[in-house]
């Protein structure tokens, strides 16, 4: 093993106490319960898998352990001491490192002055860079990762960032770990190295909670999973016990009798089909893709993150451009340059981020509702306000907007019905094809099947839909036919009445072979 | 199962009513602000003859030329862009204007000599910002001295004295019956500046650009043509404010419009325009304007000099700002 100064080989030797053990740990967020009594325990030197689908409480019951969020009720103790975090700053104290899936780092520093940022040594007062320099190589040392202190992160590529983050939380010695989707930015060398790295950890008795959505990471490197569904514990045993049937069985749970899918008629296929793609290829990863989708059709987007789902829906729309392959739309090339060429073409994004995408926040509802349709509303030079008005009134009402008033900011509204307010101001414009990136994360149930409802009576007006969802269940009450993306490229192209269940989707997505 | 629900609202359209509920106290603090400095002013300064009709007249006067400016850089704010080179391409464009003019002798050349320096400078600053991507700070900070300089070479820093009484009189000098002239510049530039803002879809589109470039993209604004013509309108208005200099002074200099930029910024900032874009308000930035020229004023009736007048000028600008600013 390393022959780190570190005091972490010591301290693990000393109890036997698990490295983190949280109880009964309950959390509501306005009256809403999202953790009810969850039990998780992390043994020292342990890889231990948190799953669960959206919403299921993952997330909540991680930023509680990380000082986030304080919990309302239960007990936490990490290495047998019982504590109550009330800042991220308490847990770092404590021992409780995260490994953020958006990147902490400040890419203008040095690698050293990452790791050690707040936390620098000094000299004198002053910052000793020495010292930081030579602490930062030992720790990448012990990692087992060459890289130079001294370098800039922005020079680096993002396997290293991610290696940085993780030597920045081992600077702060600790001894539980928290990986969110540690491999989604990393290529296939570099999450061997992470996974090399995380054996590494593992026996110099760091607990590592590893949340992953990939089935085959897994059952590579955990050594139990825990799986959330609906705030409680619906599955905790040994990764090596169960089958992956298993798994995606508990992750998936009834939540599909909410979402049972509803069989449409078929479209007509033997028209021109409103959007043809022909050996797409981009610079953002989609690799020779080709598929067809007609007018009335709902299509799905199956994939992981990364898989080239998110940057097909950029292309179509205009975002980026094409190196090579062609876009039809109703046959004949799209030139589609920039969004305004395909809002014009009747295309419309609902796009993944609507914080950052999707909204103006700081804009009331009913400007935001009325942005893309404002060069058609003009009496005049001047914009028709009243009816501006009309409109907005008859968008929040079609889509059952709650708000107090059209002229508040939208950011006032919750997930759901700002969610909303992005899909009606498409729906203001009447486009022939709608595409949904994510439509509906961080929404709550009832605004979820709202939403899925209204795709489906756009598809039996005649639109056709594209639905991206990392949510299976949702994919699948939704689609009549789903492509199954991997590594930029079509892997599947299923007919909905092909697919048995949200297990079988979910194994051509990972790419096992039943 | 839990049905999870939305956070309780009251469901149904928007009424009347809860428009009036929608208003933020905030954008009404310029407002507020002016009542209570000319309350102040008012009953202190009666006997030094700050009622005056003339007086009053005076403060519209003297901040006429920064509320045209003003009204142009509301819309380089709210789009998050800002231009520092107004104040020496006012200078430029009085040069230019006054050299054509005794050039030719005609007004007509003097007003395209200015308008185009205007819009050199503009399709500048313009390019480099939307097509370079340079941000607007370091552009228009550099078009500062560029201007400057320019404007003192070519007049080898001697004033340029213009002759021509017609362009005096349409360009500041003159009054129609009771009103000055450079007051009816003032209410057009904001009747303007207040329709294009509010009623049209640029103006729309500047604030959707300034709120979230990357929302307004993805929703079919085109971000660039909307950032390079603030920038252009932004250079053409300050040389018209040059004009107006050149016209009141009788003559072109470099150092008109010296340090305007400051004056105006300050003036759209305390109208309630975020520095950080997707908000602005026209009348909000005249009655800055207007704020800021009746501070100088009652400093000056008060017997203040010129350093204190900027001391208590910056520290009224800091509070109203500290007033304004979101949480």
């Amino acid at each position: 093993m390393s022959e780190r100064p570190s005091a972490l080989d010591k301290r693990t030797k000393r109890t036997s106490a698990p490295a983190a053990e949280m109880r009964d740990i309950e959390k509501g967020f306005n009256g809403t319960p999202v953790l009810k009594g969850v039990d998780f325990t992390l043994a020292r030197g342990e890889v231990h898998a948190l799953a669960g689908g959206n919403g299921a409480g993952k997330s909540t019951l991680m930023k509680i352990l990380q000082g986030v969020h304080r919990k309302d009720a239960g007990v936490i103790r990490i290495g047998g001491r019982e504590v109550d975090f009330s800042s991220t700053a308490d847990a770092e104290a404590a021992g409780v490192g995260m490994v953020f899936q958006e990147f902490s780092l400040v890419p203008t520093l040095s690698v050293a002055r990452n790791i050690f940022l707040n936390h620098e040594p000094r000299r004198f007062r002053m910052i000793d860079d020495k010292a930081m320099i030579r602490r930062a190589g030992e720790i990448l040392q012990g990692m087992g990762v060459d890289l130079d202190p001294r370098a800039e992160v922005r020079t680096l590529p993002t396997g290293y960032w991610q290696l940085t983050e993780i030597a920045k939380a081992l600077a702060l010695d600790a001894k539980v770990l928290i990986m969110d989707e540690p491999t989604a930015s990393l290529t296939k060398t570099e999450s061997e190295a992470l996974f090399e790295l995380i054996g590494r950890l593992k026996a110099q008795g760091v607990g590592i909670v590893y949340v992953s959505h990939r089935m085959e990471e897994v059952y590579r490197i955990c050594d139990r999973i825990t799986v959330l569904r609906d705030g409680g514990v619906v599955l905790s045993d040994a990764v090596a016990d169960l089958s992956p049937e298993q798994i995606v069985a508990a992750i998936v749970g009834r939540e599909v009798d909410a979402l049972a899918w509803v069989e449409r008629p078929a479209a007509t296929k033997d028209t021109t089909p409103l959007l043809e793609v022909r050996n797409l290829t981009a610079a953002n990863g989609v690799t020779d893709m080709s598929f067809t989708l007609h007018a009335g059709e709902i299509l799905g987007l199956a994939g992981l993150m990364g898989s080239g789902r998110t940057e097909l829906a950029k292309l179509i729309f205009g975002i980026d451009r094409p190196m090579s392959g062609e876009i039809l739309l109703r046959g004949e090339p799209a030139g589609i340059t920039n969004p305004r060429i395909a809002i014009a073409k009747g295309i419309a994004l609902v796009p993944e981020d609507r914080r950052l995408q999707g909204l103006v926040l700081d804009h009331s509802v009913r400007e935001n509702l009325l942005l893309p349709l404002l060069p058609g509303l003009n009496r005049g030079p001047l914009v028709d306000d009243r009816r501006g008005d009309g409109l907005a009134a008859r968008l929040i009402e079609r889509l059952q907007i709650k708000l107090v008033s059209a002229n508040r900011p939208v950011r006032l509204l919750s997930g759901g019905n700002q969610q909303k307010v992005v899909l009606a101001k498409w729906l203001g414009r009447d486009p022939d094809l709608l595409i949904l990136d994510e439509p509906t994360a961080g929404v709550d149930i009832g605004t979820k099947s709202e939403i899925i409802e209204r795709i489906r009576e756009l598809a039996d007006s005649g639109k056709a839909v594209i639905v991206i969802s990392s949510e299976l269940a949702e994919l699948l009450a939704v689609s009549d036919r789903v492509l199954v993306l991997r590594n930029g490229t079509v892997t599947d192209d299923l007919d909905r009445r092909d697919i048995d269940d949200e297990e079988s989707l979910q194994l051509a997505i990972q790419g096992v072979r039943s | 199962m839990t049905q999870t629900l939305a956070p309780p609202p009251p469901a149904g359209a928007p009424s009347r009513v809860s428009r009036l509920r929608g208003i933020d106290w905030r954008s009404y603090a310029i407002y507020i602000g002016f009542a209570v400095v000319f309350l102040l002013f008012a009953i202190f300064l009666a006997d030094d003859g700050f009622l005056s009709g003339t007086n009053l007249l005076n403060i519209f006067r003297q901040t006429a030329i920064i509320s045209v400016m003003a009204v142009a850089m509301t819309f380089v704010i709210s789009a998050a862009q800002i231009d520092l080179s107004i104040g020496s391409v006012a200078g430029l464009s009085s040069v230019c204007a006054a050299l054509a003019i005794s050039a030719t002798g005609s007004a007509l050349f003097g007003v395209l000599a200015g308008l185009a320096v205007g819009l050199v400078v503009g399709i500048v600053n313009g390019s480099l910002v939307t097509f370079l991507g340079m941000p607007s700070f370091l552009v228009t900070l550099a078009m500062l001295g560029i201007a400057f300089g320019l404007a003192q070479l070519i007049t080898k820093s001697a004033p340029v004295p213009i002759l021509h009484d017609t362009f005096n009189a349409i360009f500041g000098g003159g009054n129609l019956g009771p009103i000055p002239g450079l007051l009816l510049w003032t209410v057009v530039a904001v009747a303007i500046g207040w329709v294009v803002l509010n009623k049209t879809r640029f103006g729309r589109q500047v604030l959707a650009t300034g709120g979230n470039r990357v929302a307004a993209e993805y929703t079919g604004v085109n971000t660039r043509r909307i950032t390079f013509t603030v920038m252009l309108v932004s250079s053409v208005v300050a040389a018209i404010a040059g004009m107006l200099y050149a016209g009141r002074l009788e003559s072109g200099r470099y150092q008109w419009g010296t340090g305007d930029e400051l004056s105006v910024i300050a003036a759209v900032i305390l109208g309630g325009t975020s520095l950080f874009g997707g908000a602005g308000s026209v009348i909000g930035a005249l009655f800055g304007s207007l704020l800021i020229g009746l501070i100088n004023n009652g400093l000056i009736l008060a017997g203040f000099d010129n350093s204190q007048q900027q001391i208590i000028r910056g520290l009224i600008i800091i509070v109203a700002v500290a007033l304004a600013r979101k949480r």
